[in-house]
């Protein structure tokens, strides 16, 4: 059992929409052992997992590869049924009412695009119009707005496959909006985009829960698109859910630590620095580091007043080294250090076991 | 049903504008097409040119098996065809965009990547049918006469049975295009020679196991007066609607047990 969210009321307050309770997901695998010999083993992939996402709320859902998002994901949408557990979206058994669900939710898989790679991109939504059975006026609506907000008006008549992923990716935002969903479900919905697509991607997405109070649910590795999208995140890890609450809360409890890169004129001693410690010196450039949760502005002054700054930079952690600490018992990774023993993805994945964890 | 019809159509209108954009690329595949599914009818003359029977048959009669299966295949490789690549599907995980949308997931299967040039298959069998009946000396009935349609018809939905029942399968192997490959177009292969070149054995699984037989041998035999395979009665040639009805049954369960593996296990 989760002690800290049994099942308790979402933290905003608002009627839940979505709502898991216990719900698990075992895969039967078989593996090879040796030449004919096969041995089936049971992979917990979500192993009891209990929220509540209320209208109109933005949440990341968070966690290293293998974790269990997408398959929490893909039974929220339908595509898979849970092998245990009770979970409903806007009243829906998903698994059960796939079809019914399907008009009621929108879906951006990041790395998949639904769009018709030979056609205009207005013949793809022309394709959503009629399949969902929108409403005509309700769909040119719809359909000015994504184009106004998403910038998409001189691309509408050019084919798919012309587009760069920025574009199509604002395209597949586009398509999975047209008949009025009331969750929005983005599967690494950044991935690979450049700095002015990720903005306007974060923007639109922004408006959109403000404006027509669409409930989303995303899971990403870009901590950024958490901190400015996201006023809850839940993390899973090993099929469970870890954490459950603001962003800065996540840093308090994973005891995260940013990284400041400091450039100095000449090689000195390590430097001394209160609410900071030195975990590495090479040459003139040393690593400090200090907790997330604080400010990065009075050691920066501070060191520029002290020392002989030539070049500063500050290092956030990422999402795999906080869920790394906050449960792999001293596996953490050496902050900055990305010639440690492990880099973080491994430390996370092969990190400690989870005492909650049962057995195969 | 209606909606699975309906989401077909939008999705195969879709695929035909797509592969509008290259006309050119589109007239060429589909003459190869044409040409390529046409070779196989080759190989009939040519065996004509130094035999003057196949078994018992005629050229006229071989024609005739010939042209029925065609048609029958090229209707259900048009329509259906598409679901043969449903284990690439299963394997890169797009099948799971189908499943978010609002329509059936056999319709939007078998509507992808919709493919007008297939008609090049349709084409070439129709052209041989209409020569062989031409060529053949049979005296026509009204049942015999009618046979003949209902047999392109009912032959194309035993294919497509086949063909959704090995797209299931799929999903469980994973791959397996090949097994399924061998009913389908193994099986429009043998069709198009008279039962008298095969093993009984053989014959028989064609008749009783995956029943194919009623594709063209049992009612195209009828139609040329000779008697009906692997010992079945004259009248057997007016089952073939009652056998491809049949056979959509436990093709439409196999497929459910299919997409529901596929949904818990996730592949």
């Amino acid at each position: 059992m989760d002690d800290e969210h049994p099942d308790g009321t979402p933290p905003s307050g608002r009627p839940p929409l979505i709502h898991l309770h216990q719900v698990e997901k075992v895969f039967e695998v078989r593996r090879g052992a040796g030449l004919l010999r096969r041995e089936k083993h049971q992979v917990r992939a979500v192993d009891g997992i209990s929220f509540q996402v209320g209208r109109g709320e933005m949440v990341g859902y968070i966690g290293p590869n293998g974790a269990g998002k997408s398959t929490t994901i893909k039974m929220l949408t339908g595509i898979l049924t849970p092998s245990a557990g009770r979970l409903r979206v806007a009243g829906i058994d998903p698994s059960r009412e796939r079809t019914r669900l399907a008009s009621r939710i929108g879906v951006v898989f990041g790395q998949r695009t639904t769009l018709w790679w030979d056609l205009p991109l207005r013949d793809s939504y022309r394709l959503v119009h009629r399949m969902y059975r929108v409403p005509d006026a309700r769909f040119r609506e719809n359909l000015d707005r994504c184009v106004e907000l998403l910038d998409l008006g001189a691309l509408l008549d050019v084919p798919v496959r012309q587009l760069s992923l920025g574009q199509r990716m604002r395209g597949d935002i586009a398509a999975a909006l047209l008949h009025d969903p009331e969750v929005l479900y983005l599967d690494e919905p950044t991935i690979g985009l450049d700095v002015v697509s990720k903005a306007r991607v974060r923007g639109f997405l922004r408006d959109l829960n403000a404006e027509r109070g669409t409930t989303v649910l995303l899971t990403t590795h870009d901590l950024t698109d958490i901190e400015q999208l996201c006023s809850r995140v839940m993390v899973i890890d090993h099929g469970r859910l870890m954490y459950d609450g603001p962003l800065s809360g996540l840093h308090e409890v994973g005891e995260s630590e940013r990284t400041l890169v400091v450039d100095l004129e000449r090689e000195l001693p390590p430097i001394v620095l209160d609410g900071a410690r030195t975990v590495r010196v090479e040459g003139p450039r040393q690593w400090l580091v200090f907790p997330a949760a604080r400010s990065a502005a009075p050691l920066v002054a501070r060191l520029a007043a002290e020392y002989p700054l030539v070049d500063l930079s500050v290092r956030e952690p990422d999402i795999e080294a906080v869920i790394a600490r906050m449960y792999g018992e001293g596996q953490a990774p050496v902050p900055g250090a990305a010639d440690g023993p492990a880099g973080p993805g491994e430390a996370a994945v092969t990190g400690g076991e989870t005492p909650a964890r049962r057995p195969d | 049903m209606a909606d699975g019809l309906r989401a077909y159509a939008l999705i195969a209108a879709m695929w035909v504008r797509s592969t509008m954009t290259y006309r050119f690329s589109f007239a060429m595949t589909l003459l190869s097409n044409f040409v390529t599914t046409g070779l196989d009818f080759v190989v009939i003359l040519l065996m004509f040119g130094h035999v003057r029977g196949l078994g018992g048959f005629s050229f006229a009669e071989v024609a005739f098996l010939y042209g029925t299966t065609s048609t029958s295949f090229g209707l259900a490789d048009l329509l259906l065809g598409q679901v043969s690549r449903l284990g690439r599907r299963v394997r890169d995980g797009t099948l799971d965009t189908l499943l978010v949308r609002p329509a059936p997931v056999l319709a939007q299967v078998a509507a992808d990547r919709f493919a007008l040039r297939r008609l090049g298959r349709i084409t070439q069998g129709l052209v041989v049918l209409v020569w062989s009946l031409a060529l053949l000396d049979v005296a026509w009935t009204l049942p015999k006469v009618l046979l003949v349609p209902v047999m392109v018809v009912t032959g194309g939905v035993l294919f497509g049975s086949v063909m959704v029942a090995g797209a299931a399968f799929q999903i469980w192997a994973q791959d397996g295009a090949e097994v399924v490959n061998a009913f389908t177009y193994g099986g429009n292969t043998l069709l198009q020679y008279p039962p008298s070149v095969f093993a009984g054995e053989l014959v028989r699984g064609v008749v009783y196991v995956v029943p194919l037989a009623f594709v063209n041998w049992v009612p195209a035999l009828y139609v040329l007066g000779r008697a009906a395979p692997a010992g079945l009665p004259a009248w057997s040639a007016f089952l073939s609607p009652l056998v491809a009805a049949a056979l959509c049954v436990p093709a439409a369960l196999f497929w459910r047990a299919g997409l529901r593996a596929y949904r818990s296990t996730g592949s």
